[in-house]
Order: structure tokens, then C-alpha cells, then sequence
């Protein structure tokens, strides 16, 4: 059931083990589109959140792979259009090109990941629903967020309220969309 | 992720992690020294008023304004360009290194070191542009499809330069700011005036410090880590070769990639020292930045200062065992010639002065780590200028022999990059958190589940 004017319901917990449990708890009562906002990050949260997102990664390598094949082209061809010989050294000296290939591996891997990490987090975003909850400027301080948004299929405002409640948290607040 | 805070534990646990992001964003937001930040920064302005001056003067007179000439063709600008970017390693190192060992004492020092890298790389890096002598052709170390058909000589370490230090430079910046952005997030959320707010909420991205956030930016930090570690070892490697791909006796060595990169990494932490004693006095964070944390410092100014002095012990043993003439005759010249005041000044800055910290006492005593850390600041100064200046000033041929002198300008040019690095910094210092809020949380939140067993 899909609230209206609703972006879900948010509990604080004051320390990181209260929100680990409390989101297992979660979790383990079937709800799927569950976050949690926490002031660093927390060993394990992850895992209970089945988070498996490794794009990052694979987005820093396929920019290292792509960098590696820039510059060693970029090299070759530069020899192959202007060949200069130097005392009779090969033209595509590979040890010679080997500095560049690397630092552009380097440079791309570096960008991608970082650029791609950004852009996956869907940032910069100027504004969130989250940010009109009073009590979340906390989240980058001391205290420890769980989150279940609306459009999870279980979500029921006044059940999932009283479900949250249950967990013992230091207060639960809606979050108007 | 264990830690050398397993014995013992770096910071004093007994505080919460609501007072250290309080005690840490309100520093830009609340300047505690305004007064004595303002002096450093008008000083400082004057350094950078200099270096303006001087390139100034540079584009429209030309290299010729400096001491420049043959045989010694290269001097200020490039020994300053090596030390400048040694100092910057420093910070890559506490910040990469030490993340992918985890180290918690780096967590007190990263923020300043990075900042350090960034500005220090700046002034590196404009040196061979000034040194070009037509610094409006810079453009022509890129391979853009010209009217004249030819192409930079990828073969050739000078070109290898521009691409080293151009990709360790963006690397260090990005590295930097996604580690700055869930701290914006901190400070943009005690921000309380409009400005603030607008800038922090800006910058910070509109982080919010999503779990599923932090995962992904957990896997593009640690990724940055791993790439910059190796990094910092190609681009110094790299810049050594500028010198060991030459003949000139005294650089044609195979030791000068580690004993180039020692270097960097000895010089660069003794200015992560000075500025750790500087700023942790100036923003009152004896909290933060513990004595525990100059001690581990002082080790590692010990620790890669002896290996420095291994390279210096080893230069010697390579030109003997060489049994090249002119290898022999350079080693006697810095020995001996006219510039062995650098040698030993090197020697006595770099080695006997960093005897103290053996001792616990002196790792801990600010003011000592400091003064030593100074000395071996100038101490590296002093080594680069020597690797340079003995080596070229007598070469092969006896006819070609000279010497050089630096010129004002040489001097004002090298006392103005003080303020290109100053300046920036110490506005860097005033709007930004200088200490890492959540990675400081981290190791607390660690230190108290391991008091708690």
C-alpha cells in the first residue's frame, strides 16, 4: 500500500549497535527499502542491509583499462606518425611508455571512481525530503538514522510506526515528501 | 579493521563523538585565533606578492634574470621543483599508506597532510613552467594534431614529467575533496548563517550520510588509496629519472629512484610535523593531535631519515665501486669543491640532527620535533641543491667547467612559492575542517568497543 504526501518513516537511535540490531530487525520483517544515516561509516551495516553494489569498483578498472589503452595508443601513434631515431632504439620502446601508461591508469581509475561514485549516490542533489525532519542534522553529529521509505510494499503508516516504535528508538518522525 | 590503537589507544577515549564534531566544525564557523591567523596571512601575502614580482619580471626579461647558464643549466628551478614535490608525498603517504594499513594515528593528521600535498604540488609544479623560458608554449608538451607535424618525444623522461606531476596533482585533489565531503555534510549541518550554509551545503553535495552512500564511498576511497600509493612512488621515481636516464656523473645511478622517494617521504614529514605542532597550537587541539601522535611521527622522520642517510652512504660506495674517473671526481667535489657546504650541511641538517629523536623525551617535546623537523627541511633543501649543482657544475671536459651563483631573483622566486603554498593553505585552514570529523569518530567509536572488550 502506497502512502500519499509520504516519504516513509525515520528512527534515531543514539549508538551504532542499536541501529545494527534495529536493522536487522527490519530486515528480518520484510521490508525492502530500508536506508539508514549514520555520522561515519558503520562496520557491518552493509551486510545487514544486503548492500552487494560493486559498480564502483568496476568502474575504476574499466576507466584504468581505458586509460592504459589511451596512452599506450596515444604513444604509439605519435611514434608512428613522426618516427625519430634515436641511436637505432626501437620506436615502440614499451619500457619508455611505460610511465605514462601508468599514470593515465592511474588518472582514469581515479576518476571513474570517484565521478562514478558521485554519480551513483545520485548527488549533488540540492535538496532531500529527509533534510526537513528537525532532528536529522544529528545524522552527521552523533546519532544513528533507520529509515523506511513509502514505497516499500509492507510500508503502512500507522503499522510500520508502531512496528519502529518497537525497536526502542529515540523517537520516530514521518517524513513528508 | 585493527589498528596501532589496539595496545593503546591514540586518542584519549573519553570523548564523545557529538563534542568532536562540535569542537571540529566550529572552528571555520567560529575562529578561535583570528588575530594571529590574520598576521601569518599578511606575511605570507608579502611571500606571495614576491613570487608574483618575480615571474613577473621572469616572462618579460627571461631564465637570464637567474644564474642560470652552462654548464650549470639547471638549478633553482628544478631543485626547488623536487623538493617542493617531496614535501608533498608526505601527505599522500599518511593518507593512502596508512588507510590501507589501518593506522588510526593517520586519522588526526590526513586532513592538513592532503591539503599540504595539494598546495605543495602547486608550487612544484609551476616551476618547470617557468623554467621553460616561452612558458606560453606549455601547451606544445601535449600531443595536439600541429601544423608542424611533429609530436612530444614520449621516449624521453621530460615528457614523462608534465604527465606525472599533471595526474598526481588531479589524483591528490580528488582524493582530497571525497574525503572532505561527509565532513562539509558535518559542518553545513552546525552552519548556522546563511553563508555558511550556502557554501558547506554547496560543496558538501547534498551528502546525508546514506548507508548505501557510504558503501559506495568506502569502495572509491580505499580504491583512490590503492592507486595513490603506487602513484607516489612512480611520480618520484619518475622525477629521479629526469636525472639517473642522463650521463652526468653523480646522477647516472641505480639508486636514485628509492633514494629520491626516502627523500620525498623524509621531507615531506618533517613538514607534516611542523605543521601538526603549528596548527594544533594555533587551533588549540592537544585532543586531537596527542603527543602520542608526534611520536609516532618522530619515528617515521627517524625511520626514513636513516634510509635517506643509507642512500647517501650508497652514492659514495657506487661511485668507488664504479671505478669511473669523473664518478670518483664528483664524489670528491662534494666532498670537497667548492659547494661541500651542501654536501655537509645535507649531511650534518639530514643525519646528526635527527640523532635526538632516538629518545622519547624529544619525539614527545613539541618544540624539539619541531626544530629537527626544520632542519631537515632545509637539510633536503640543501641535499637537492648539491645532487644538482656538484654534479653539473665540472663534468667531462675541464674546458665546459664552471659555477653558479644564485641570483636575487633566484631567491625571491623560491621565497615566493612559500607564499603560493602558505596563502591557500592557511585560507584552506580557516574555511575547512583541518582535522577528519567522521574518520576521528570512527577511531573513537573503535577505541571504546575495544575498551569494552
Amino acid at each position: 500500500m502506497v502512502e500519499k504526501g509520504y516519504y516513509g518513516l525515520i528512527a534515531e537511535f543514539d549508538s551504532s549497535e542499536a541501529l545494527l540490531a534495529a536493522a536487522r530487525e527490519t530486515r528480518s520483517a520484510g521490508y525492502k527499502a530500508i536506508d539508514a544515516f549514520t555520522p561515519f561509516p558503520v562496520v557491518g551495516l552493509a551486510d545487514v542491509l544486503d548492500f552487494h553494489d560493486r559498480r564502483v569498483l568496476r568502474l575504476g578498472f574499466a576507466g584504468g583499462c581505458l586509460g592504459f589503452a589511451i596512452a599506450l595508443a596515444m604513444q604509439c601513434a605519435t611514434n608512428w606518425s613522426y618516427p625519430i631515431n634515436v641511436g637505432g632504439r626501437p620506436l615502440y620502446a614499451l619500457s619508455a611508455f611505460a610511465v605514462v601508461a601508468f599514470e593515465l591508469t592511474v588518472l582514469f581509475a581515479a576518476l571513474f571512481a570517484a565521478f562514478g561514485m558521485i554519480a551513483l549516490n545520485g548527488l549533488p542533489r540540492l535538496h532531500h525530503p529527509l533534510f526537513s525532519v528537525p532532528r536529522f542534522h544529528l545524522a552527521s553529529r552523533d546519532r544513528f538514522f533507520l529509515c523506511i521509505e513509502a514505497r516499500d510494499p509492507k510500508f503502512d503508516a500507522t503499522a510500520t510506526a508502531e512496528f519502529l516504535r518497537d525497536l526502542k528508538p529515540a523517537s520516530v518522525e514521518r517524513v513528508p515528501s | 579493521m585493527t589498528g596501532a590503537a589496539d595496545s593503546h589507544p591514540i586518542l584519549p577515549p573519553d570523548q564523545g563523538p557529538g563534542k568532536v564534531t562540535d569542537q571540529i566544525s566550529r572552528i571555520p564557523l567560529h575562529f578561535p585565533a583570528r588575530r594571529r591567523w590574520l598576521i601569518a596571512v599578511v606575511l605570507s601575502s608579502m611571500l606571495l606578492l614576491l613570487f608574483f614580482v618575480s615571474a613577473i619580471v621572469l616572462f618579460a626579461r627571461g631564465v637570464g634574470i637567474w644564474g642560470i647558464n652552462i654548464p650549470v643549466n639547471w638549478a633553482f628551478a628544478i631543485h626547488n621543483y623536487v623538493w617542493w614535490l617531496g614535501i608533498g608525498h608526505a601527505g599522500t603517504l599518511i593518507s593512502a599508506l596508512l588507510l590501507l594499513m589501518g593506522r588510526d594515528w593517520r586519522n588526526s593528521l590526513n586532513r592538513f597532510a592532503e591539503t599540504m600535498t595539494l598546495f605543495a604540488v602547486v608550487c612544484a609544479g609551476i616551476y618547470p613552467v617557468l623554467h621553460l623560458g616561452r612558458p606560453w608554449y606549455l601547451y606544445w608538451m601535449f600531443p595536439y594534431p600541429s601544423t608542424m607535424g611533429v609530436w612530444p618525444q614520449f621516449r624521453s623522461p621530460l615528457e614523462w614529467d608534465i604527465w606525472a606531476v599533471l595526474t598526481y596533482g588531479i589524483v591528490s585533489a580528488v582524493f582530497w575533496y571525497i574525503g572532505l565531503v561527509p565532513d562539509l555534510a558535518a559542518a553545513r549541518d552546525r552552519a548556522h548563517g546563511r553563508g555558511w550554509k550556502v557554501f558547506f551545503g554547496v560543496l558538501s553535495l547534498g551528502w546525508r550520510g546514506s548507508a548505501l552512500h557510504w558503501w559506495r564511498w568506502q569502495q572509491a576511497y580505499r580504491l583512490l588509496a590503492a592507486l595513490a600509493v603506487p602513484l607516489v612512488v612512480s611520480v618520484h621515481s619518475e622525477v629521479s629519472l629526469l636525472f639517473a636516464a642522463g650521463q652526468i656523473p653523480g646522477w647516472h645511478s641505480t639508486i636514485f629512484p628509492p633514494y629520491f622517494v626516502l627523500g620525498a617521504a623524509f621531507s615531506g614529514f618533517a613538514v607534516v610535523s611542523m605543521i601538526a605542532i603549528a596548527i594544533r597550537a594555533l587551533l588549540g587541539l592537544h585532543n586531537l593531535v596527542t603527543d602520542d601522535h608526534l611520536d609516532v611521527l618522530g619515528k617515521v622522520l627517524l625511520a626514513t631519515g636513516l634510509m635517506t642517510a643509507y642512500g647517501y652512504v650508497f652514492e659514495v660506495f657506487d661511485a668507488v665501486y664504479s671505478g669511473g674517473g669523473h664518478e670518483a671526481q664528483t664524489v670528491a667535489d662534494r666532498f670537497f669543491g667548492s659547494y661541500a657546504w651542501t654536501y655537509w650541511g645535507a649531511v650534518i641538517l639530514n643525519f646528526v640532527v635527527l640523532q635526538p629523536l632516538w629518545w622519547r623525551r624529544a619525539r614527545r617535546t613539541s618544540w624539539i620535533l619541531f626544530l629537527v623537523s626544520t632542519s631537515v627541511a632545509v637539510g633536503m633543501w640543501l641535499e637537492r641543491y648539491m645532487i644538482l649543482v656538484t654534479s653539473l657544475y665540472r663534468d667531462f671536459l675541464v674546458s665546459s667547467w664552471g659555477s653558479f651563483t644564485p641570483t636575487f631573483w633566484d631567491w625571491s622566486t623560491y621565497l615566493g612559492t612559500l607564499g603560493l603554498f602558505l596563502v591557500p593553505f592557511l585560507l584552506v585552514v580557516r574555511v575547512l575542517p583541518m582535522i577528519s570529523i567522521f574518520e576521528t569518530k570512527e577511531v573513537l567509536q573503535r577505541e571504546q568497543e575495544q575498551a569494552r572488550g
